[in-house]
């Protein structure tokens, strides 16, 4: 039999605001528990909720960044529901109303075509607290700091066939989201968070029943969890048995998805529209505002690393992969003055120290303009491409700009003729039998041993000889 | 000292004839007095009442004073203030002490008015009579084995007894008028945004709008002048500027279309009280306005609209109150789903539990079209009625209450007849728009209440109509004749 797997995402971002969505509280993460709530946050008898406008504004940037619908009027409801980390027994979210519409963005499959994947809406909400279970002896602790947090809650239609496609899509708005500066993406901490609705199917055949997956904090247990989650739907659909619709938690530990609670024990939610809260109008001055200064987006951009920089589509999309690193790519290529080298040492060196050190980009120590000015001394000869490596490592150790470590260690390349020849001499003089052989060879052969003579002379210099003048005189020298 | 108007008392603190502490303790003793009988105040604030009046006399001198400096007021324990306790009239918050202070508490703070304390009220205010108050049932100055009204019956009680000058309320479905009416007071219930509702306990939020009791429009319009105007913490409050209430008092009326809706007229109203009324409506032809009737078609479905929107806001508002963070919490309960139970079923009255079972069937997926979204509709035919009156006429005039104050149990077993008490007086809040209700003559030594219904923001005419036939009679300077009961 062939399953179809069927997989739509419900993504929530926090939205990038300094204070949360209905009060004039700090967003900040990770302050003490409950020193960031206050009295709308703890839902106090007789506060009230006002809109923070910053919200609103990132909702619209969305909007534009997927081409998507944007509601002049949308309207905020109640979802009713007790819990001990929502103070006010229901959280305040859209329903019937959202700010977002339909829209689509473009992900790029492992075989280099591109696909749409619908985005059904996009909502604003408030996030809930945090109930904690350790450290209580057997109660549970409420931290309210999150309370109120703002998220953007954007829903796809089920238009995934496999956990790839769902890893790409995700990725894609995590990338989008934060080249429009409305969320960090940080998914340790919760600010893009992932939910799976899984199910498999006969091709042709009506949509299964799914199941929805929470607790998935990076993309690789995306994948995980829905391949898991597939091979648990057809196994149990083979044996004849019934998928039903539930909510499964993903272990990351045990690799696996577990139930949390079916549909019988589902809520239900009672929304209606929150009273406390006018419905949300917006006009097109507003709009044309808030849209004006919208960033070159990840797929404008790539492109265009592709057209104007030459490069080659997979290193156009890996250079674009995030905001930061596309900057820092144009700035080298900006001080460098040598797009292929700036790709070159970009996409290496600088990727590879930065994984090592695990660092982000924006934390790297090796600056923009420091690995520009260095690619600017290769590029004029003033030192090889495998010195360059030493000059790197040193600046990413906090040895200072590349003309510092340049000056500082003598790494200047030698490019004085005079100098070069004398070692040449000196080499040749050193290794008899090995010119006597040389000179015998035919052409191929030579080729192939005048690496040996190149290697010695270069060693001599201590790596700072020019390899192009030495293999020239080399090649007069030895005949 | 304590049958004196607003302005006659602000002229005699001015003039130096007693100063802010002696009108505050004269009304302190009267509370001392009178309320073991009332019941009207769940907290007396003593010692702060006598510090802001100490700090009012020092603020008259300055001569910054604003017109209610020194003026000792009560507030309706559904305001939340910092430091003194904010019951809500229920068990759910016998111990709570807010950690801030309402908007329209601070506006009061802010004007120099001295809070003596907090009144009693029906839980969350949550009916007709002052009898659902965890804190017992408040009794009516006029006959004290009658209820005030409700829910603010408490601020009701208090001003009509002169425990007070003037008391805030809030009304949601008449709370302010129907208690006005049975206590011979002026009930004001401004446009639905006029005054914040930041602090204001909700209720039912689409509905709740905090006002004021007082003995005359004049007081009214000094009262309103305090609490009204946008408070960027209500994003419901109506951003538009706030009039000078107390400047269109006096205008001329002669003229104006007064509109007597026929279904105000018709079964249910006690003729007695209907006569009372027409008489009224009497006084105003003599002064110049011109009667004519008109129809309110939708009225009949006021109530019923109501007993859905109503509880289904107060069925999600009350949420909150889960035992987690403040409020009442049962004792050792075993686990989460207990702690909620038990807290909520122990913390509120029988009348708050059949609102929120109420609300939530009619939230409940399935029901929500046909009751919820139904009612919303009817919401706006209810509107549309008085949106089409008022092309006709200027005010609308009827009967705050179908009777007088009834006796208290009466009908407290039969929660429809105490819902239909209100039945002139809920299209007006299902509507957003501005009432006063107003002592009229007596039928039974009890008192009687007009209503006078406005176009949206238009308090400023419904305070002039008002100050014309105060003028005129002499209904609300009547006073309960007072036992001493302490």
């Amino acid at each position: 039999m062939v399953w179809e797997t069927v997989i739509g995402l419900e993504i929530h971002a926090q939205l990038a605001t300094r204070s949360k969505i209905f009060s004039g509280a700090s967003t900040a993460f990770g302050a003490a528990p409950n020193t960031q709530a206050c009295n709308v946050d703890l839902g106090m008898p007789g506060v009230l909720p006002v809109l923070n406008r910053e919200a609103v504004r990132m909702a619209i940037r969305f909007s534009a960044a997927i081409d998507a619908e944007l509601a002049r009027r949308s309207v905020f409801a109640r979802k009713n529901y007790f819990y001990p980390d929502l103070p006010k027994g229901y959280q305040i979210s859209q329903l019937e109303l959202p700010i977002v519409g339909p829209g689509e963005v473009q992900i790029l499959l492992d075989d280099g075509e591109t696909r749409a994947v619908g985005v059904t809406r996009a909502h604003l909400e408030e996030d809930a607290g945090k109930s904690l279970h350790e450290d209580f002896h057997g109660l549970t602790g409420v931290d309210l700091n999150r309370a109120g947090t703002p998220l953007l809650e954007i829903v796809s239609e089920p238009d995934m066939r496999s956990a790839r496609e769902a890893v790409a899509y995700a990725r894609k708005i995590h990338q989008i989201v934060q080249y429009i500066g409305i969320c960090d993406g940080n998914m340790q901490e919760g600010s893009f968070r992932v939910d799976a609705n899984v199910s498999v199917r006969h091709p042709g055949e009506e949509l299964g029943t799914r199941a929805e997956l929470k607790n998935i904090n990076s993309f690789r247990f995306l994948e995980r969890a829905i391949n898991f989650e597939v091979e648990r739907q057809i196994e149990l659909l083979e044996a004849g048995g019934e998928v039903v619709q539930e909510t499964r938690l993903y272990d990351a530990d045990r690799d696996e998805t577990r139930s949390m609670r079916s549909k019988e024990e589902a809520n239900d939610y009672r929304y209606f529209p929150d009273p406390d809260l006018l419905p949300v109008e917006l006009d097109e001055v507003f709009i044309a505002e808030v849209t004006a200064d919208m960033p070159e987006l990840p797929d404008a951009r790539r492109s265009r690393f592709n057209q104007v920089y030459g490069l080659k589509p997979v290193d156009a999309a890996t250079l674009t992969v995030s905001r930061p690193l596309a900057d820092y790519f144009e700035r080298v290529v900006e001080v460098s003055g040598d797009t292929r080298l700036a790709a070159t040492w970009v996409m290496g060196e600088l990727s590879g120290a930065l994984n090592r050190d695990g660092l982000e980009i924006t934390a790297a120590s090796v600056t923009a303009e420091m690995l520009g000015g260095m690619l600017r001394r290769i590029a004029d000869g003033t030192i090889s491409g495998k010195l360059a490596k030493q000059v790197f490592e040193a600046m990413w150790q906090g040895g200072g700009s590349a003309d510092e470590i340049i000056e500082a260690r003598g790494l200047k390349q030698i490019t004085n003729t005079g100098a070069i020849e004398k070692l040449v001499d000196e080499v040749i003089d050193a290794n008899p039998r090995q010119v006597e052989s040389f000179r015998q060879a035919d052409e191929k052969k030579q080729a192939k041993m005048l690496g040996f003579f190149v290697g010695q002379v270069m060693k001599a210099s201590r790596g700072k000889a020019n390899p192009q003048q030495v293999n020239q005189l080399l090649r007069i020298k030895l005949v | 000292m304590h049958d004196k108007s607003i302005a006659q008392l602000a002229s005699g603190l001015r003039a130096g004839e007693f100063s802010s502490v002696d009108l505050t303790q004269a009304f302190l003793d009267r509370i001392e007095q009178y309320d073991g009988a009332l019941n009207s105040f769940i907290t007396i604030a003593e010692q702060a009442a006598l510090k802001s009046a100490e700090a009012a006399d020092r603020r008259l001198r300055t001569g910054k004073a604003t017109l209610l400096t020194g003026i000792p007021i009560a507030h309706k324990d559904i305001f939340c203030t910092d430091g003194v306790k904010t019951s809500c009239g229920s068990r759910m918050l016998d111990h709570f002490i807010a950690p801030y202070d309402a908007t329209v508490v601070t506006r009061f703070d802010q004007a120099g008015a001295v809070m003596l304390g907090k009144t009693n009220m029906d839980e969350f205010a949550m009916g007709s009579s002052n009898e659902t108050s965890y804190y017992g049932p408040v009794h009516n100055p006029w006959d004290q084995e009658s209820v005030p009204g409700g829910s603010s019956g408490g601020s009701a009680a208090a001003v009509a007894a002169r425990l007070c000058v003037a008391a805030t309320g809030t009304d949601t479905g008449g709370s302010i008028r129907q208690p006005a009416a049975l206590c011979g007071l002026t009930g004001l219930k401004p446009t639905y945004g006029r005054v914040s509702r930041y602090g204001m306990i909700a209720f039912a939020s689409s509905l709740d709008q905090g006002g004021s009791l007082t003995r005359s429009a004049a007081d009214a319009a000094a009262m309103l002048q305090v609490m009204a105007g946008f408070d960027p913490r209500d994003s419901t409050s109506a951003e538009r500027p706030v009039p000078d209430y107390g400047a269109a008092l006096e205008d001329e009326i002669a003229g104006l279309r007064i509109g007597l809706p026929k279904e105000y007229f018709g079964e249910g109203l006690d003729p007695a009280v209907a006569r009372s009324v027409e008489q009224a409506i009497d006084e105003y032809r003599r002064l110049g306005a011109e009667v004519k009737k008109i129809s309110l078609p939708n009225s009949a479905l006021a109530i019923p609209t109501y007993y859905v929107v109503a509880p289904a806001e107060c069925s999600s508002n009350l949420a909150r109150f889960d035992g987690v963070r403040f409020g009442h919490r049962c004792d050792d309960p075993k686990d989460l789903e207990e702690l909620y139970k038990r807290s909520r079923g122990e913390g509120f009255g029988a009348e708050v539990k059949r609102r929120i079972l109420i609300g939530t069937y009619a939230l409940s997926a399935g029901y929500y079209d046909a009751y919820y979204l139904k009612a919303q509709q009817i919401r706006k035919l209810i509107s549309d009625d008085f949106r089409s009156a008022f092309e006709q006429v200027d005010v609308v005039m009827g009967p705050t209450a179908p009777g007088t104050a009834f006796g208290i149990g009466e009908k407290a077993d039969d929660p429809v007849t105490m819902y239909l008490s209100d039945t002139y007086t809920i299209a007006v809040n299902l509507a957003g728009l501005p009432a006063v209700s107003i002592p009229v003559a007596p039928v039974g030594g009890k008192p009687v209440g007009l209503q006078i219904i406005g176009d949206y923001f238009q308090e400023s005419r419904l305070l002039n109509m008002a100050h014309r036939y105060q003028q005129v009679t002499d209904w609300h300077l009547a006073m309960p004749e007072m036992q001493d009961l302490g």
